[in-house]
This record gives C-alpha cells, sequence and structure tokens, in this order.
C-alpha cells in the first residue's frame, strides 16, 4: 500500500506523507463517527436485538425431550422408529426412572404439552403416569420390606449408601446426576448435598447408588432437607431389587448392612421381575401406541424443524414430511391473507393519501399547516380509542348504517355488515396508517419544483399530461417509501384486527399472541414469527435497495 | 403423588407457622385479577377490610389474569416471581398446578373453617379441583337475548337450542372463540345425550358433527374473546343473543336497564379461584397466607355476592348472601347455583379438555378460517 | 398582487347550481320522511328562488345570511324540534354562504383569471375530495367526542342523545377519571415513563444520527438496519422478546424495564428524522466554526444543535407519542406498578367497556390541538421576527 512512497511523496505540513496523514485524519474520522454510534447501537443491541434472538431461537429449541427423558432416549437410540415393533423392556425401564424424576421435578406435564403439539393425547399420558409411577414396583418393594424392616429406614439407607468412615468416595456420581437435575429442572441446583456414595458400594450395586445420589441431591437441594433423615424414593428400592437379581456379586462385601443385603437378594429371588412396560400401560394404555414412541423418538434430538413445519400446515412422520390434515391447515391460509390484506391497507392509503400530500405540498404554507394538525391529531389518540370508535361507526347498529337507513339508501332488514370482517380491519387500518403515508409523500412533493410542470403547460402539455408525465414521476420515491412503511407496519398489526377483524379479518399475528398468551405454544409462536419476520426483512431490504432508508421523511 | 404432596405442603407450613410467630410478614402484595366488576367484587368484599385491619400493608392489584399462565411460566423461567396471588379460573389453575408453577396447599391447614365446625375441604367439597386451587367463587357462562328483539308471535327463547334454531329466531348470535362449551352445545342441541358428549367429541366424526352444527348459524355469529363484548353488543341492538359470564349479563339488566333476559338453560358451570405463585420467599408468603384465610372464610365469600352476581364458592356461604350493595335486591334468586336456574347445567369436563384442547383448537380455528 | 377580477356572476349561473345543491339536501331531508322525490323538488325550488331573490332583489348580503340562517333554523324546528334546529340552522348556514359566494363571483379569488370553467369545477371537486380525506382522519375523533358525554354506561348513541335531550348527557365519565385513583395512577406513569423513554431515544439518537451522518461510517448499511429494526420487526414478536430478556435480567415489572423498551421503540423515529435533517445540513458550518477555533462541543452546541433542532424535536415528539399510546409491549414488560393508561384503557376494553375510557382520549386530544395550536403558533411568530413571510 505505502509502496508508492518511494517516488518522493508529497509531504504534509509536519513532514508525514500527505497520504499516511489522511489516513490518518480519516482513520480519526471514521473513530469519531463510531464513537457517536456505538452507546446507541450497544442500546439497541442489548435492549431490543437480543431480546429478539433469544425469542426466535425457541422456535428450534428442543432440549426438552433428551432434558426430560435422558436414558429413556438414549435406548430409543437402538430401536427402528419405522417399523411396527414396539420398544423393548430396556426402554420401559429407563422410562420409569426417568419419569419418576420428572414427575418429582413436575417437568413431565411440560413435556407432555410440548409432544402434545405433535401427537394428541400424549399429554394426559404423561400427566396421570406422572401421578401413578410411584405405584411401580409396589409388590416388590413391600416383599423387601418384608424381609427386613430396615429397608424402609432412612437411616439405614444412608448408612449403606456412604459406607464405611473413610471409604473410599464416588463423587463423581452425585456430580452427574446434579447435572441431570440442573438440566431437568432448568436451574442451577447448586449447593451442598451433603451425601456421597462409597465407591465400593457404587460399583457393586450401580443402579441404587445412581437412584439414591439423584434422590439426595434433588432432597438437599430443591426440599431443603437432610439426605440422611428422608426415606428414599421407590426408585431407589426397584434399582436395588433390578442390582439384586442381576446377580450383585455380595461375597465379598463387608461394609455396612452386608447381612441385610444378602439376605434380601436371597429373599427377593423368587419374586417375579417388575414388568415395566405392564407397569406402564397399566397407568395409560396409550404407552402401547406405536405411534407416541415413534413421536417421542422423532422429537428427541436437541433441535427440531417440527415448529416450523407446523407453521406452513406441514407435519413431521417418519415416513418423511407430510401436509398437515386438510381440516387443521391455517397457517399458510393466514400468511396469504396477511399478504393480501396489507396491500389492500396500502393499496387504499396510497389512494388516500395522495391527494391529500399533494392538497398540503401546494397550498400556502400557514393553511397546510393548520390541515397537518388534523393530519398528525389521530396519532394523538389512542390506538384503541380509535379502533373502538371504529366499531361504533360500522358496526350494524352503529352510525354509519343508521345514516344510511335513515336516507332510505339501505333497508332495515338488510344493514351493510362492515365490520368483523376484511372490511373493518381495512378501514380502521387505512385510518391508522395513513399518517405513515401522507407524511413521507407530502415530505417528498414538497420539494418538487412547481416550475417543471408550469413550464411543461407552457409547452401545451394538458393538464392531464403535465401531472402524470412531469408531476407523478417525481412524486413516486414518496409513494414508495410511505408504502413499504405502511405495509411494514400493516403486517405485524395485532390489536385493531383482534378488536374488528372478527374470524375473516384476523393476522398471522393474532395468532402469534394467541400461542404466546394462551396456548403457551411459544416454540410455534417463535416459528411463526421468525417467518413472518424474514418477510418484513425481505421487504426492508428491498426498500433499502429501491429507495434507501435515508429516504423516509416523517414530517 | 401424595406422598410429594404432602411432603411439599408441609414445608410450606413448616415456614408459615415459623414466620407467622416471628410476625415477618411482608408488607406489600401483588394481587392479580381480571379487573372491572369482578375485581372490585374482590376489592370491596376483602381487599379493603383487610387492609383496614391491617394497617401498613399495601395491596397492588395487577389485572393479568388472562394472561397468568403465560406470565408465571415466564417468571418462573427467569427465577423472579412478582407475583403473591393470583386469581385464575380452574382449567388454568389445573395447568399451573401439573406444571408446579403453582404451590400445593393443604386446604385445612391454611384456610378457616365453616362457622359450625366443618373443614374447609369439606366445606368447599368438590370443587377444589386442584390441590393448588382455591376456589372462589361459581360462575357460568351462558346467553342472554333482547327482549325486544323477539319476533311478533313467538315465545322468547328459553333453551341453549334455541340458539341454533334461526327460522324461529333471526338475528346474531355472539359466542365465544375458542371450542370450549360451543362444541358441548353444538353436539347437545344435535341430539347426543349430556352424558355421552365427551365420548362423542372424543372422535373425529363428532368433532365434525359437532362443527358441521356450528356452521349451520356460522354467517349469524359474532365472536368475542373479552367478558364486556356480548353485553356491549346486547346494548348495542348489534346481536339477538349471545354468551357470557352471568354477572356481565346481571350487570347489563339490573344495573344498566337494558332490555336483556337471562337463559339460563345449559349454563356451564366453571369455577374462578386463588393460587399461590410457587417459590415465594418466606415473608411474602405468610403475608399472602395470612391474606388467604381472611379472603377466603364464609363471611367474606357471602360478602362478595353483594357485589356480583357469582355464587361463593363455601357452601357455608350459600346462607348468608344477601342484597346487592347498591340496588338492595336479592342476590340469591340471581346466582347461577339458584335451584331454579340450575335445572339444566353442564359442566364441563377439565380434564378432558386438558389433554384436547390443543386439537380440538386447532381444528376449529382452522374450521373458523374457512 | 392578483390578476383575478372577481366579479358578480349572473343569476342563471348561480340559481342552477344552487339547486342542485339544494336538491341534494332536499334528497336527506326526504328520505328521513319517506318521500325522496318530494324532497327533492322542494329542496331545489326552495333554494334556486332563495338565490334568485338574495342575489337580484334583495342585496344585502349580511341581512341575507342572517335571515337564511335562522328561517332554515326555525322551518327545522318546526319538522323536528330539537334535532332539526341543529340540521336547519347547519343547512341555512351554508346556503346563506354559499349563495353569496357563488354570486360574487368569490370562488374564483384564488385561481388564475385564464382557468376555464372545466378546471374550477375540477380544483373544487379536488378541494371536497381532499376535505372528505380529512373528514376520514378525524371520525373516530367525532364519534369519541360526543359518545363521551354518554349517560349510560355502553359505547352507544342513545335515543335520547340523538334528541339532544339533556337527560342522555352527562360529565360522569369525566368525573370517573379524575376521582378514580387507578386513572390518576396510569396518568402519572405514563407522564413518569414516556418522557424518560423520550429522553433516552433522543440523547442516543441525535448522537448516532450525527456520528451516521458524517462521509466515512463502515457498515453503515448495517448499522442502520439495526437502528431501525425497532420499528420493523412487529410488535407482538418485540414484546414477547423482551417479556423473556427482560424476566431473566430482572428488569421485567419495573420502571427502568419499560423506558428501556419504549425507548427502544422510539429510537427509529429520531433516527430517521434527525439524519433526514443531517441530509440539508451544510458541513461547511462545522468547519467553518473549528476554523475560527471552536473546539467539537462548542460546535455541536452553538452550530449544528440549533439548526437540525427541528429534527430533533420532531422525533422526539414521535418517540413520546410511542411511548405515551404504546400497549402491547408495556403489557407483557411491565407489572402492576408501571400501569400506563393505555394499559388501563386495555383493561377498561376488555373487562367492562366503560365510557371513561372515551373521555380520558376526549382530554388528551383537547390537549393535543392545544399543544400542536402553541407550537404551530409560536412557529410563525419566529418566522414573523425572523423576517421571513410564512407561505
Amino acid at each position: 500500500m505505502s509502496d508508492t512512497t518511494d517516488s518522493g511523496p508529497v509531504l504534509a505540513a509536519d513532514g508525514t506523507p500527505l497520504k499516511r496523514s489522511l489516513n490518518r485524519a480519516l482513520r480519526a474520522q471514521k473513530m469519531r463517527a463510531l464513537a457517536l454510534i456505538a452507546p446507541l447501537l450497544i442500546f439497541v443491541l442489548v435492549t431490543f436485538i437480543a431480546p429478539i434472538a433469544d425469542m426466535l431461537f425457541r422456535s428450534v429449541e428442543n432440549q426438552i425431550v433428551s432434558n426430560t427423558l435422558p436414558n429413556t432416549v438414549a435406548t430409543l437410540n437402538d430401536w427402528d422408529g419405522t417399523g411396527d415393533t414396539m420398544p423393548g423392556e430396556e426402554t420401559f425401564e429407563a422410562l420409569y426412572y426417568d419419569m419418576f424424576l420428572a414427575a418429582e421435578s413436575k417437568r413431565h406435564t411440560r413435556l407432555g404439552s410440548r409432544l402434545n403439539y405433535e401427537e394428541a393425547g400424549i399429554s394426559s399420558m404423561f400427566r396421570t403416569s406422572g401421578r401413578r409411577v410411584d405405584d411401580v414396583g409396589e409388590d416388590q418393594i413391600d416383599a423387601l420390606e418384608d424381609i427386613d424392616e430396615s429397608w424402609g429406614d432412612e437411616a439405614f439407607w444412608f448408612a449403606l449408601m456412604s459406607g464405611a468412615d473413610g471409604a473410599a468416595k464416588a463423587d463423581d456420581i452425585v456430580e452427574a446426576q446434579r447435572t441431570r437435575l440442573s438440566r431437568l429442572n432448568e436451574t442451577g441446583f447448586s449447593g451442598e448435598v451433603g451425601f456421597a456414595p462409597s465407591q465400593e458400594i457404587a460399583d457393586l450395586l450401580p443402579r441404587t447408588v445412581r437412584a439414591y445420589s439423584a434422590f439426595a441431591v434433588f432432597t438437599a437441594i430443591a426440599d431443603g432437607d437432610v439426605v440422611a433423615e428422608e426415606e428414599p424414593w421407590e426408585t431407589v428400592k426397584v434399582a436395588l431389587i433390578e442390582d439384586l437379581r442381576n446377580g450383585a456379586d455380595l461375597s465379598g462385601y463387608d461394609g455396612p448392612g452386608a447381612e441385610e443385603l444378602r439376605a434380601a437378594q436371597e429373599g427377593m429371588a423368587d419374586q417375579p421381575a417388575i414388568d415395566y412396560k405392564q407397569a406402564f400401560l397399566d397407568m395409560n394404555e396409550d404407552w402401547g401406541d406405536l405411534d407416541n414412541w415413534k413421536t417421542i423418538k422423532m422429537y428427541a434430538p436437541p433441535f427440531t424443524e417440527g415448529y416450523f413445519l407446523n407453521a406452513i400446515d406441514m407435519q413431521k412422520t417418519p415416513e418423511g414430511f407430510q401436509a398437515r390434515p386438510e381440516s387443521e391447515q391455517i397457517y399458510i391460509k393466514l400468511f396469504k391473507r396477511t399478504l393480501f390484506m396489507s396491500l389492500m391497507i396500502t393499496g387504499s392509503c396510497i389512494l388516500l393519501a395522495y391527494p391529500v400530500a399533494f392538497l398540503l405540498a401546494n397550498l400556502p404554507m400557514r393553511t397546510s399547516s393548520l390541515l397537518m394538525i388534523l393530519v398528525l391529531l389521530p396519532f394523538w389518540t389512542s390506538l384503541l380509542v380509535r379502533t373502538s370508535a371504529w366499531k361504533v361507526m360500522l358496526q350494524q347498529q352503529g352510525v354509519i348504517n343508521d345514516t344510511l337507513v335513515w336516507l332510505g339508501l339501505v333497508d332495515d332488514a338488510s344493514r351493510l355488515v362492515m365490520i368483523n370482517n376484511q372490511f373493518g380491519t381495512i378501514v380502521a387500518m387505512t385510518h391508522i396508517l395513513l399518517p405513515f403515508m401522507i407524511l413521507p409523500m407530502y415530505s417528498v412533493m414538497s420539494t418538487i419544483p412547481p416550475y417543471y410542470v408550469r413550464a411543461a403547460k407552457s409547452l401545451g402539455a394538458t393538464n392531464w399530461t403535465a401531472f402524470w408525465r412531469v408531476y407523478f414521476p417525481q412524486s413516486v420515491p414518496g409513494i414508495g417509501a410511505g408504502s413499504i412503511l405502511v405495509f411494514i407496519l400493516a403486517i405485524g398489526y395485532y390489536i385493531t384486527p383482534e378488536i374488528v377483524g372478527g374470524t375473516t379479518g384476523t393476522f398471522i399475528s393474532n395468532r402469534i399472541a394467541y400461542h404466546i398468551s394462551i396456548s403457551l405454544n411459544w416454540g410455534l409462536a417463535a416459528a411463526l414469527g421468525s417467518i413472518l419476520l424474514a418477510a418484513v426483512l425481505i421487504l426492508y431490504w428491498a426498500y433499502d435497495k429501491i429507495v434507501g432508508i435515508d429516504n423516509v421523511k416523517l414530517g | 403423588m401424595t406422598f410429594k404432596t404432602t411432603l411439599l405442603a408441609s414445608t410450606a407450613l413448616t415456614v408459615a407457622a415459623v414466620s407467622a410467630q416471628a410476625q415477618d410478614m411482608a408488607n406489600s402484595m401483588t394481587l392479580v385479577s381480571w379487573g372491572g366488576a369482578y375485581q372490585n367484587s374482590q376489592q370491596k368484599a376483602y381487599v379493603e377490610p383487610y387492609l383496614a385491619a391491617n394497617p401498613g400493608v399495601t395491596a397492588t392489584w395487577d389485572e393479568s389474569s388472562a394472561e397468568a399462565v403465560a406470565k408465571m411460566r415466564a417468571m418462573n423461567e427467569a427465577g423472579n416471581v412478582t407475583w403473591d396471588l393470583v386469581d385464575v379460573v380452574a382449567s388454568d389453575a389445573m395447568r399451573l398446578c401439573d406444571e408446579g408453577l403453582a404451590m400445593e396447599l393443604d386446604h385445612d391447614e391454611i384456610l378457616a373453617p365453616a362457622p359450625d365446625g366443618t373443614d374447609a375441604s369439606d366445606d368447599f367439597g368438590d370443587l377444589i379441583v386442584s390441590d393448588c386451587f382455591i376456589p372462589q367463587i361459581v360462575y357460568s357462562t351462558t346467553f342472554g337475548y333482547r327482549t325486544d328483539m323477539v319476533p311478533d308471535g313467538v315465545e322468547p327463547p328459553s333453551t341453549v337450542c334455541d340458539v341454533f334454531d334461526l327460522e324461529t329466531y333471526p338475528g346474531k348470535r355472539s359466542l365465544q372463540k375458542r371450542p370450549i362449551d360451543n362444541m358441548e352445545w353444538a353436539l347437545y342441541c344435535d341430539g347426543v345425550a349430556k352424558d355421552e358428549l365427551y365420548d362423542v367429541l372424543s372422535t373425529d366424526e363428532g368433532v365434525n358433527r359437532a362443527l358441521a352444527k356450528l356452521d349451520s348459524i356460522k354467517d349469524q355469529v359474532v365472536w368475542w374473546t373479552a367478558g364486556a363484548e356480548t353485553p356491549q353488543l346486547l346494548a348495542d341492538g348489534e346481536v339477538f343473543m349471545g354468551s357470557t359470564y352471568n354477572g356481565r349479563l346481571f350487570s347489563a339488566i339490573a344495573e344498566q336497564d337494558q332490555p336483556i333476559e337471562m337463559m339460563w338453560d345449559m349454563q356451564s358451570f366453571d369455577l374462578d379461584g386463588w393460587v399461590i405463585p410457587a417459590g415465594l420467599p418466606e415473608d411474602r408468603l405468610a403475608r399472602v397466607l395470612d391474606f388467604l384465610k381472611f379472603a377466603t372464610d364464609t363471611q367474606r365469600l357471602a360478602d362478595q355476592a353483594a357485589y356480583i352476581s357469582y355464587g361463593p364458592a363455601r357452601q357455608s356461604s350459600a346462607p348468608l348472601v344477601g342484597q346487592h350493595a347498591e340496588l338492595g335486591i336479592d342476590m340469591a334468586p340471581h346466582m347461577p347455583t339458584d335451584p331454579a336456574n340450575a335445572e339444566n347445567t353442564h359442566l364441563y369436563d377439565y380434564e378432558w379438555w386438558a389433554d384436547n384442547r390443543d386439537d380440538l383448537d386447532a381444528k376449529f380455528q382452522a374450521w373458523l378460517a374457512n | 398582487m392578483t390578476l383575478t377580477i372577481i366579479e358578480p356572476k349572473p343569476v342563471s349561473f348561480v340559481a342552477p347550481v344552487v339547486a342542485v345543491a339544494g336538491a341534494f339536501c332536499g334528497l336527506l331531508v326526504g328520505t328521513a320522511h319517506d318521500n325522496p322525490l318530494l324532497g327533492v323538488a322542494i329542496g331545489a325550488v326552495l333554494t334556486a328562488v332563495l338565490a334568485f331573490v338574495w342575489l337580484s332583489v334583495f342585496r344585502n348580503e349580511r341581512a341575507a345570511r342572517w335571515l337564511t340562517f335562522l328561517g332554515f333554523g326555525a322551518v327545522g324546528f318546526a319538522y323536528a324540534g330539537v334535532p332539526g334546529v341543529v340540521i336547519g340552522l347547519a343547512f341555512g348556514a351554508f346556503f346563506g354562504w354559499f349563495i353569496f359566494w357563488l354570486g360574487e363571483g368569490r370562488y374564483r379569488a384564488k385561481l388564475p383569471p385564464y382557468s376555464t370553467g372545466m378546471q374550477v369545477f375540477l380544483h373544487f371537486l379536488f378541494r371536497v375530495l381532499c376535505g372528505a380525506i380529512f373528514i376520514f382522519l378525524i371520525t373516530p375523533i367525532l364519534v369519541v367526542m360526543p359518545l363521551s358525554f354518554n349517560a349510560e354506561n355502553f359505547f352507544t348513541f342513545t335515543p335520547e342523545m340523538l334528541r339532544f335531550d339533556p337527560e342522555g348527557y352527562s360529565l360522569k365519565h369525566y368525573r370517573d377519571f379524575f376521582t378514580n385513583s387507578d386513572w390518576q395512577q396510569a396518568m402519572w406513569n405514563s407522564l413518569s415513563i414516556a418522557p424518560m423513554a423520550t429522553i433516552l431515544s433522543v440523547g442516543f439518537g441525535t448522537l448516532a444520527a450525527i456520528g451516521l451522518s458524517s462521509e466515512h461510517v463502515p457498515f453503515r448499511r448495517a448499522i442502520m438496519a439495526v437502528l431501525i429494526s425497532p420499528m420493523i420487526v412487529p410488535l407482538i414478536i418485540s414484546a414477547a422478546g423482551m417479556y423473556f430478556f427482560y424476566s431473566r435480567l430482572g428488569l421485567q415489572g419495573t420502571y427502568w424495564g419499560v423506558v428501556l423498551a419504549h425507548a427502544a421503540l422510539g429510537i427509529p423515529f429520531v433516527i430517521i428524522t434527525v439524519t433526514a435533517t443531517l441530509v440539508g445540513f451544510d458541513r461547511s458550518l462545522t468547519r467553518a466554526a473549528a476554523n475560527m477555533g471552536a473546539n467539537p462541543v462548542t460546535t455541536f452546541f452553538r452550530v449544528q444543535m440549533p439548526l437540525i433542532l427541528p429534527g430533533v424535536i420532531s422525533g422526539g415528539l414521535f418517540a413520546f407519542i410511542t411511548s405515551f399510546d404504546e400497549v402491547v409491549v408495556v403489557l407483557f414488560v411491565g407489572s402492576a406498578g408501571q400501569k400506563t393508561l393505555p394499559w388501563q384503557m386495555f383493561i377498561g376494553l376488555r373487562e367492562q367497556i366503560s365510557p371513561t375510557i372515551l373521555a380520558v382520549a376526549t382530554i388528551l386530544v383537547v390537549i393535543s390541538i392545544a399543544l400542536l395550536t402553541t407550537v404551530e403558533l409560536l412557529r410563525r411568530r419566529s418566522e414573523r421576527l425572523r423576517g421571513m413571510s410564512p407561505g
């Protein structure tokens, strides 16, 4: 870059090469400009862009399945989710531990609602199962406690799990359960647990120690209790029974509770095995429905395209993406309608704003600024009030219909329907957005010099030709600026269509609002919002290319 | 999960007991309700007396009950609970309780017994539909019609099926923009027995049948989303008949003198009550429990009925229901639970709707949009 | 300086034109009495005769206009009581003015003298059309104002109101607004949130606009897109996003949360108006100031600021209105302590339709008319002082 300086550069007053000096000045200027912009940029990024990004991320996020049912999901990896066979017994066993923990943390119904978006009925499957999951293995637990009462004693359990004083500890198991619980509950789960299993018992009874550790972490942190003073959950006992049945080799063990363990292993040998699958079918027969399992497997990955598919009336099936049933298709239609009505509103705004802007631009300043008050006045009237006023105007017993009936133009029995349909929305929104069209048009028109039209006329153009060939082309940037502004504002409107739109005059934003505050399907709301936002951004980009954002003027 | 319930409740109670003894109670409460006449009745019947008895305590209202579930979920996600006591309908209370967003309670421990010593849980009876829920009122969604729009020579409408009879009763109707209640009424008027409504609705054919019935009046329906809309539409003569909460109709008829008449047939009962958000700090919880004990006792619930025509949720309150605070008319005949009004009622199935709401809503909205 | 000659027009031109207008009014009255044709005939004949009499027989404008005004009022009263008087007086005032406006040829006063009849007609047709659009613009205000005096608790023109029966009107909704603590609190909240949000957006926005207007800004388009985004992102998405995000920061339900959210929403308006003003800003002025030894701060406050002030003020006004009239975001981001006027209105509309909302709206409209008029008068005064002729 500085190669050319060899051949005797031009020097600035202080002796540095002029080029470098200029570059430095330019850089300083750039830095100053950026320094002026930076505070606002940071402000907008933090207060606005970050929240939007956070919101839109929900449209693909799907960690809830793997966070709530991690073990089940792991076993499902080996299961063919397209065939006719049900998942195996090990899946149901994993489901038992997952479900128990989820029910304790009250997260199972959230997962149920999440999966219910994809397959109706899953929600109740999870809800009923959550209530009854602690009944699994009831008989076997009773049998265990019959063998020795110690199995119902919290202190005995704590001693058994902790091992003898000074024994090697397996802290990693507690930490693993802490991580799992904090993922499940979406909170930190930090704090003192007051328990660590001995390495020896962890090797001997792996399931039991895992279950007990989960219990310990939950008891100590979520409930704020002392682990040694609480009776372990049913899962711990079921896990022990499974460990014992699976041939834990107790012969070399002589730590706390060694005797009871041996007695239990012997006593439990003739008990029937716990049938997890049957247990879940008893809770809710829908666990036997293959489709529900396919849904769980399909939505196990941490990210999903499911919400976006739903937003365009599609769904994910094992056979690939498919259109939803006709009777549930709604979003494409709503997008089209939003587009169509926004265009109608923009069109009527152009028609109404053009003459007014023309008049304002050609009147003497004194008169035009008085009339400008009329344009600005609606801005100062609350949006809600304006919309309600249109309701009073447009309804069947409203002011306009009353007047028409009074004039005899309309029969009393056949009053016009002007509200709760597209017409109502278009009228009310045209009114609300009209100032946004008039102001940019006015600012463009007031810069058009009047002598062009006069010149055209003096050259023999008719009024119409002078207007159409000379004036109008110069006013097009104003129309463009106003149109994009109105269209962008219209496409995202929500309160006005809600009040005057009825069923046929509502926009996609109304559905987004519905999913955010009523149905709580935030993922779908975010997906719909992302699509809407993408449409707006494309428009913005086009606008910036064609007109340039600097050319928008308000007043 | 009863084990869990008692565990949680007992923790809460120990906490409450300890803090109550220590007089360590927060001095302000944020109460969430619906606004309008209903919130006013709560303010008059229990908040004002409570504040008078506890000088120094302040109560702030937040009219966000309509978005309560969404907001409580977001508060919980952010770990920043700003509400102390939230008024919600029963189905929302169940959803909040299921998701662990509302606190589970032992009703007998925290609520005052009836004057005759009956435990609170027996006094409220079946109305405690969720462990987190403390019912306040029984209300119903029912129809009202404009008396001056009844065609000449025709009996005024008397059954819910008259809503679907456009030939005898021409004119617009207003219905709530949701499938709940409307689907049941449609099926009932299509000849399905009352106890089979949900069985039929569980099938695709049943859903189509209900929608087909609604189709027959679709052109004449104005759909509402806010409780104030139907009374306004009736007052304007914009609709002939419309469904809304019975208290709204009472207020339009008795307080505003509008030419409107109630149509109690197949009124759909529902409950409204308090839930406590999960995860309140001890001092705020102590204050809320203290307030709650006062606000849901027999006399207070009966007092509320002097301001709005909703039935008190306690059985022991019913005999104490008196006269309207301003108009001086007897309130009992205007209660949805009055035997004369409750001849043919419909209690909607919370469980069923909790399971099928999303699914039916998608179908209903698609039907509306077509 | 006008060359247009204002001269009386022949009755043969005026009478038919007035008759057409009279026929139209007659149609309105006639249809109300179930006889439109008769109405048209009476209206046309009556007004044509009136035009003839006033212009050729009795040429005293002041007296004639009063006579027409009161005469129509009396006829109206005879036919339809109090509402009739109002309509009658309106018709009377219009025809009294219209006949002489046409008859004296005043309508040509501001038109080029060479305009053809057709051009004159089109000119006024265009004016009438614009008038109709202006009426469309202020329709809601025309509806809201009378309804706010409704004696009933509904948004309905009652028969009493239409009869101009004093029974149908009342000030109770105004009383409600001034005595109800909820409304007063909402008013104070709005008045404490909107100015702070405006200050933030104007402060940051003006600085950034000045930065953006300098010639060498890297990534100008991208930065502009980010700064404009609060205006183009659909409100419901912004509201939900801010709700979740602010909750996590502990800003949800706080005064500053709402202020920050509203400031973000107001920024695009400030950026747009201020950059627009800066486009026409002559950069040599700042260089001249710097040349004469002014430091950048002085230059900014003494040279640049006074010149771009109109843009800053109008941007500030937009930002203020955005915050003052915003309901979606505050519903999500605010909590009970930040209940603003629009929020209170929203609750009012949803839970109990009460014309108190309309009373509030009327008060706000009156205040804003007063404000806008004051601003306009001040502008004219300063122009006069600066010796510029307005328009």
